[in-house]
């Protein structure tokens, strides 16, 4: 337990099922699918041809040039932060730059960019290559597109731990603060890798789903005719404060960072431990953390990505973390699974559904697996009182990070 | 062979489309850097685009003595 307190002012977000939080948030808890078949010319030969992608493009947001400068993942990560920074009322309250850091990552980093300029060099040659090809593909791109718009000058971290990406910045961004290291930080992740490369990547692994007829079915986590996850594509933000400067500056806060927790399997490079060990400690040390137990959390927005392993290891973790009543959800059965942006986004909905007391559904849990013996919010949005949330996130690498948001 | 008010128009055209440079400030006078606001990166891509627009090679040295829309005029009328 840290003698700093840590909250939540401000969030951002661009998603498969909206341009901003509000109408994301709407849509999660209707529980719209925002999964649709890929219609672009290159999907037609792969396996896979389902996804989740933006539901409104950089180019309705981001003025032309700029955008060309850009990386998809880094302008998804500007139009988010944008968001988060408004949002938040920081743009007014004097804020010392010094004392403002970044914190955002990205899974994979920009592949499109990389892919698109290498077609480019084999095309047309060296020359053509644009000479924006390394700042657009580096992937603490995102982080200092961020840290440009807004002037940070405490730092400009960018994490990767692939799919436990954006929960492990906001981890990152809970110890800065608490460190001393800065007042503010903007924490998230982006993810942009909708091409055939990653998409074929993947598939080879027999990690996705190929429920090509059913976009909207094919993310189905915890049910038993799940198949793998759906790819998808966005980024989310969270304006991280320590607690007495937001309430100095009469901020709104939406909930406390109150605790985090970082293991790392050391089992398998992608195969999760299907005792979820590491991952309990994460959730455990998150709790102990935050100074609660087990019997304290209400909720948990599951990393579940409709995986046939993965979903029911991280059950199995649950229930030995935090016991048999917390009420959970997958909203990876509605936006896809967005890799590195999973966390951020992930962590807005539990902050959400802490502030506005509902859980948003899973959808296509038509058909429990049987070893699924904990509460799932199934089908429709669910009203609890909820004191306490986890988003859990796991990444390729054996990375977990579990995050423990408090009500404000 | 483009004319000087051709070639102007031309570069207008590509600077419009990589730095987003309004045409209508586009003129032999300007510099790219001090009066268009064109980096250094962008200048590169200026370069490329003009070199293919107008089929002539610009070596790397030469584009330092390019300050001006006109400097690159000359360069283009002589060259291409």
């Amino acid at each position: 337990m840290s003698n700093v307190d840590v909250v939540v002012t401000g969030l951002g977000a661009t998603t498969p099922l909206g341009g901003d939080v509000a109408s994301t948030w709407d849509a999660l808890l209707a529980g719209r699918s925002g999964v649709g078949h890929l219609t672009q010319e290159w999907a037609g030969s792969l396996p896979v041809r389902i996804a989740a992608q933006l539901a409104v493009d950089p180019s309705e947001v981001l003025e032309r040039v700029r955008l060309r400068r850009m990386d998809r993942s880094e302008a998804m990560a500007v139009i988010a932060a944008k968001e988060a920074w408004a949002d938040s009322g920081l743009a007014d309250a004097g804020l010392d730059q010094e004392r403002l850091a970044v914190s955002f990552g990205s899974g994979i980093g920009g592949a499109i960019t990389l892919l698109d300029q290498d077609d480019i060099l084999e095309q047309h040659g060296p020359r053509r290559v644009s000479p924006h090809t390394v700042p657009m593909l580096m992937p603490n791109g995102p982080a200092a597109h961020i840290g440009l718009d807004l002037g940070a000058k405490a730092g400009v971290r960018a994490m990767a731990s692939a799919c436990a990406t954006g929960a492990e910045a906001v981890a990152l961004g809970l110890d800065l603060i608490r460190l001393g290291r800065a007042d503010v930080v903007v924490a998230g992740s982006t993810e942009a890798v909708i091409h055939p490369l990653p998409v074929a990547g993947f598939a080879s692994m027999r990690a996705m789903s190929t429920r090509n007829d059913e976009p909207e079915r094919a993310s189905r986590p915890w049910d038993k005719n799940r198949d793998g996850f759906v790819l998808g594509e966005g980024a989310g933000a969270l304006i991280l404060e320590r607690a007495d400067h937001a309430a100095a500056r009469g901020a709104r806060i939406y909930a406390r960072l109150a605790g985090a927790g970082i293991t790392s399997d050391g089992y398998d490079i992608v195969q999760p431990d299907p005792e979820c060990r590491g991952g309990i400690r994460a959730m455990r040390m998150a709790i102990e953390d935050a100074g609660l137990t087990g019997a304290d959390i209400h909720h948990v927005n599951a990393h579940a990505t409709s995986t046939p392993v993965g979903d029911m290891g991280e059950i199995k973790g649950i229930r030995a973390a935090i016991g048999s009543h917390p009420i959970l959800t997958s909203t990876k059965s509605m936006t896809g699974h967005l890799l590195g942006a999973a966390g951020a986004l992930e962590s807005i909905a539990a902050i959400l559904a802490l502030r506005d007391g509902i859980i948003p559904p899973t959808i296509n849990l038509d058909d429990p697996d049987e070893r699924l013996d904990l509460e799932v919010a199934a089908h429709k949005a669910r009203t609890a009182d909820i004191q306490a949330a986890m988003n859990n996130s796991f990444g390729f690498g054996g990375h977990n990070v579990a995050l423990v948001f408090t009500r404000a | 062979m483009a004319t000087r008010t051709e070639i102007t128009s031309g570069l207008a055209e590509i600077l419009e489309e990589v730095a987003g440079v309004n045409p209508d400030d586009v003129a032999e006078e300007k510099s790219f850097t001090d009066d268009l606001d064109v980096d250094s990166l962008s200048m590169v891509e200026v370069v490329v685009a003009a070199e293919e627009k107008f089929g002539v090679k610009i070596p790397d040295n030469e584009v330092q003595n390019l300050k001006t829309v006109g400097d690159a005029v000359t360069y283009i009328e002589a060259n291409h």
